[in-house]
């Protein structure tokens, strides 16, 4: 399977199955569109035709370069991972990854928060220090062969459950001594409560730090507002600023929510890279349809308008040395995911999973509180293995929609809370998600492929 | 080739044979915790495989 598209002045052909990104001239690109399904002395004449310029050996050379490409597996590539894909639905799993939600409550009430204001549509609550040690020790029982481990801090607002996210992450570097694995740590603020001592913890121990922020002030404020309704930007830009400041190599994010109030959100992107951050996020928003700041099938047009502006404007900053990583865009292209990862999903309710403050699990963070999918606790372990299988056997080969998506292993099936929310079901398809993730891909592959030629031509003037 | 550049690309086939350590993030643990996707996340032992 292969997918052609024209952006930004290049012609991308992405071969789905070996992953291979060809950019061709515009002879090259109709060759290839009609190689499958066309005679070669009819694709010789229509060229002819279309390219008066080209000569017939040109075209001829053409198609013999689409063969030996095609030959090396790098176009047309058959799919050969459905067995495989068997094979992953049916692996013993074990959890790799806990969501600490540390805090059910928040200092913030945002409107769209798809935890109900921290709550989750439950009573407030705080993990205390020994539940904590419970999920560590959960995790680590668990774990089977994973060397490294990873905790996220979420909630509601981890930072109001400071001094046990303080505990828990000393109780796991003493368990590494006798473990021998490896713990990693992220943690999700929206920056209320970031201070000096809280900015020196987080620099040395957390790998990742997402900080919440929409972008412009009046995008910001309308829909994270504080308890009592005032905006909190102005309260948490600073506050940004200095932690970025002291971060030093060391990753984080700053994550915004764009809904249908600011459809125009690369302004918001924009505005938080002129603050001075330089790795950035901006999620669709997940909420009911009914809200009116819910995105609609309507946006779609001027979203997909804004991701190419987005991608067209970090190949400018980049070159004028102001660049920026956006997260969506982020795509490797040597050293990305192995197939294995590519086709078993994103590993919610496997080898990922979410602890409310009592030690309830979750598939993940996005299901909390939805008792249906409470799969057991860390006290007594999953009593819902039926759950875990369900989970497992959700990828892109098990789902009718994505079997002709060229993306599928970009995404692999996508997120089963998304689908499960828009849908009703977990194999579900949300069109309106795949559109945007499809949109997101093709522009990443054109940054990488502008990078790539900018580069080979700068090899080529420096030879 | 002349009219075609192919982009230096790891080829999917060949991690059937070396991929699968799982040493990798779940997807939903940096920065998005709402869309998740694979592709744009990293391998954690690429010189392994």
């Amino acid at each position: 399977m292969i997918h052609q598209y024209k952006l930004n002045g290049y012609n991308i052909v992405l071969d789905t199955y070996s992953g291979a990104v060809h950019v061709v001239d515009d002879l090259a690109y109709d060759v290839i569109a009609l190689y499958e399904h066309t005679d070669r002395d009819e694709i010789i004449t229509r060229m002819q035709t279309k390219y008066p310029e080209a000569s017939e050996k040109d075209i001829r050379d053409t198609l013999a370069d689409v063969d030996q490409l095609k030959e090396d597996g790098k176009l047309f590539t058959e799919d050969a991972y459905k067995d495989l894909s068997l094979v992953v639905t049916k692996r013993k799993t074990y959890i790799k990854a806990l969501c600490l939600n540390v805090a059910h409550t928040c200092n913030l009430s945002c409107e769209y928060c798809f935890a109900a204001q921290g709550k989750y549509h439950g009573p407030r609550a705080m993990m205390s220090f020994e539940v904590g040690k419970r999920a560590i020790d959960f995790l680590l029982e668990n774990s089977g062969f994973h060397h490294r481990l990873d905790v996220d801090f979420f909630g509601g607002e981890p930072l109001m459950d400071w001094k046990v996210v303080k505990q828990i992450v000393a109780y796991c570097h003493e368990r590494e001594k006798d473990t021998g694995k490896k713990f990693r740590f992220t943690l999700t603020t929206n920056g209320m409560l970031l201070k000096d001592e809280v900015i020196d913890f987080l620099n040395k121990e957390m790998s990742n730090v997402v900080l919440s922020l929409d972008g412009r002030k009046e995008v910001h404020d309308r829909l994270r507002k504080t308890v009592n309704g005032k905006g909190s930007y102005d309260f948490i830009v600073p506050k940004f600023q200095k932690f970025v400041a002291s971060r030093g190599d060391k990753e984080y994010y700053v994550r915004g929510t764009f809904t249908h109030n600011n459809v125009d959100f690369t302004n918001d992107i924009f505005h938080m890279a002129d603050l001075g951050f330089d790795r950035l996020s901006m999620e669709p928003v997940i909420c009911d349809p009914k809200e009116p700041y819910a995105l609609q099938e309507s946006d779609l047009p001027e979203i997909y308008r804004q991701y190419e502006i987005l991608a067209k404007e970090m190949l400018k900053r980049e070159e004028n040395g102001h660049g920026f990583i956006f997260y969506h865009y982020m795509l490797d292209l040597h050293e990305g995911p192995c197939i294995y990862k590519r086709i078993s999903g994103c590993g919610s309710g496997t080898e990922y999973m979410a602890v409310t403050p009592w030690g309830e699990l979750f598939p993940c963070h996005q299901f909390v509180g939805d008792q249906k999918y409470s799969m057991g606790n860390i006290f007594e372990g999953i009593k819902r293995p039926d759950i875990v299988d369900k989970f497992k056997q959700n990828n892109c080969y098990s789902k009718p929609e994505c079997q002709n998506c060229w993306a599928k292993l970009y995404c692999s099936g996508g997120c089963p809370a998304n689908s499960l929310h828009a849908t009703g079901s977990l194999t579900g398809n949300f069109k309106f998600s795949c559109d945007i993730f499809r949109k997101r891909i093709e522009c990443a592959v054109m940054i990488k492929a502008a990078e790539a030629l900018r580069s080979n031509q700068q090899a080529a003037v420096n030879n | 080739m002349r009219r075609i550049i192919t982009l230096n690309t790891m080829n999917l086939k060949d991690t059937v044979k070396h991929g699968g350590r799982g040493e990798c993030m779940t997807s939903c643990q940096s920065a998005c915790k709402t869309s998740c996707g694979v592709a744009n996340q990293k391998c954690a032992v690429p010189a392994e495989r």
